[in-house]
């Protein structure tokens, strides 16, 4: 899968012959080095969910938090290099603050999703930055409905139903794509993705990890927030049951 | 009394004015008459004081002609890239968000009272007032310009939610025609655009064709009808 650009990898601003931006595909790399981030629209709201993995036993539980609201109507769950994904979410609060001073009414999700993308784009277009080393899935909830962005390293953003990235992407894109989003609801689909990340967690090779999930839906008054604690601790038990079950054959 | 009835014509034009907006069940209604004066003397007896931003909202303006004038083209300017970038029409709020903005940071150079109205799909017919000092307040209805003055009580009687369009129409017409009556700063015609899921709608009232109220007299094109009418007598009827 990977290929070594010699020669044509030392600068963002240079192409290989044949036509690819090698230190973009690095940064990339880095996203897909990270916890596995995923995220789901289901018929009533956006439900994002973060495999955090725990450096240290001496950290505290919840700190070091990956998802971020960026507005009262939308959050961002971060992968990659943390400080890099501290950027575009900082980047992004900000466009979506003038925006409601500019304009008077709540970003809308598409606007914001082709800001943060023209953003991470830019800093892939002059050799004195360097690319983001981190990608994110957007989610909101605006006056068009739920809608879940994803921005890569490249700037490339795209309108999803289920979207994942990081170390378990592929597995997780599979079981997304068995789920019957559009009639399930978000407080359904929070119970789904749970048993997604639990699935696609490597116990061999990570060590232990925190669930961090949030939700913007009708059931949270299109706001976005953690995911109640109630609720996410009864997504736990049922993620880890589901996988004693899978074992168990 | 020593007065120049003349005004220097080249004197800056205000709007004396009388503008309207009301929403009805469907859209909204804007209305105006057709006065610009300088001083005592009428600059524009026909003028257009409703002016469009975009496909689905227009504008009533009043107060200085030059202001509104320019305020107008900047928030269509705004409107127009706005457009272009979210690849839908823009909402009536944000028209009325970047018309007060300009009014509120220029407080102290402008002098002009505007009514934002229009049509969008996510919240049908709104009007927006927007006063000199760049308030913003989402209304019903709105009344500005100096023939506004004469409306209040009227309104307060006959303002219903929920009108028809044709009662509307009507309600509008017959406020600005009153005003025009008592306020010597408003004249000439009355236009009125009428906004909805459909489209815009102009339309047309002349001053002579409008209804007589209290002590005034029939509009007479000219003298010379009186002397070509069977009884010659002036001020006959």
């Amino acid at each position: 899968m990977s290929s070594i650009g010699t020669g044509y990898d030392l600068s963002v601003t240079t192409f290989s012959p044949d036509g690819r931006v090698f230190q973009i595909e690095y940064a990339a790399k880095a996203v897909d080095n990270s916890g596995t981030v995923v995220g789901i629209k289901c018929k009533d709201g956006i439900v994002i969910v973060i495999e955090k993995l725990i450096a240290s036993k001496m950290m505290l539980p919840g700190s070091n938090r990956r998802i971020h609201s960026v507005h009262r109507h939308s959050g961002m769950g971060v992968a990659g290099l943390a400080a890099d994904g501290r950027q575009i979410v900082a980047r992004a609060k900000s466009e979506a603050h003038n925006y409601e001073n500019t304009y008077g009414e709540p970003i809308p999700i598409k606007e914001l999703a082709d800001r943060v993308a023209s953003y991470v784009h830019l800093c892939t277009l002059y050799w004195w930055l360097r690319p983001f080393g981190s990608g994110v899935i957007l989610g909101g909830y605006d006056r068009d409905g739920p809608q879940l962005y994803m921005v890569e390293p490249s700037g490339v953003s795209y309108r999803y139903f289920g979207a994942a990235i990081g170390k378990g992407r592929q597995a997780a894109k599979t079981e997304i794509e068995k789920l019957k989003l559009s009639e399930m609801t978000c407080r359904q689909g929070v119970i789904e993705v749970a048993k997604i990340i639990y699935g696609v967690h490597d116990e061999a090779k990570d060590k232990t990890f925190e669930l961090e999930m949030s939700w913007v839906c009708d059931e949270s008054n299109r706001q976005h927030q953690k995911v109640p604690e109630a609720l996410l601790e009864e997504a736990k038990e049922a993620a880890k049951t589901a996988l004693e079950e899978m074992d168990a054959d | 009394m020593d007065h120049d009835a003349t005004a220097d014509v080249n004197a800056p034009h205000s709007m004396g004015t009388t503008i309207i907006g009301v929403t009805y069940n469907g859209g909204v209604i804007l209305g105006a008459d057709s006065r610009t004066s300088t001083g005592l003397y009428v600059a524009n007896r026909a003028s257009d004081k409703i002016t469009q931003l975009t496909d689905n909202v227009y504008i009533c303006r009043s107060g200085s002609a030059a202001d509104s004038q320019i305020v107008s083209d900047y928030v269509r300017y705004f409107l127009h890239q706005h457009t272009i970038q979210l690849g839908q029409p823009a909402t009536v709020k944000v028209a009325a968000n970047l018309v007060r903005l300009l009014s509120y940071s220029n407080k102290n150079m402008l002098q002009t009272g505007i009514i934002v109205g229009g049509w969008d799909k996510y919240e049908g017919g709104k009007i927006y007032g927007i006063p000199l000092g760049g308030t913003i307040l989402e209304q019903p209805f709105a009344i500005g310009g100096s023939g506004s003055s004469y409306l209040y009580g009227f309104f307060d009687q006959a303002w219903k939610e929920g009108m028809t369009q044709e009662e509307a129409e009507q309600l509008v017409v017959k406020a600005v025609s009153l005003a025009i009556a008592r306020d010597g700063a408003s004249g000439g015609v009355v236009r009125t655009v009428t906004i909805n899921s459909e489209g815009v709608t102009r339309k047309f009232y002349p001053g002579d064709q409008l209804a007589l109220w209290h002590e005034e007299v029939e509009a007479h094109n000219s003298l010379l009808d009186i002397l070509n009418a069977s009884n010659p007598e002036p001020m006959s009827t």
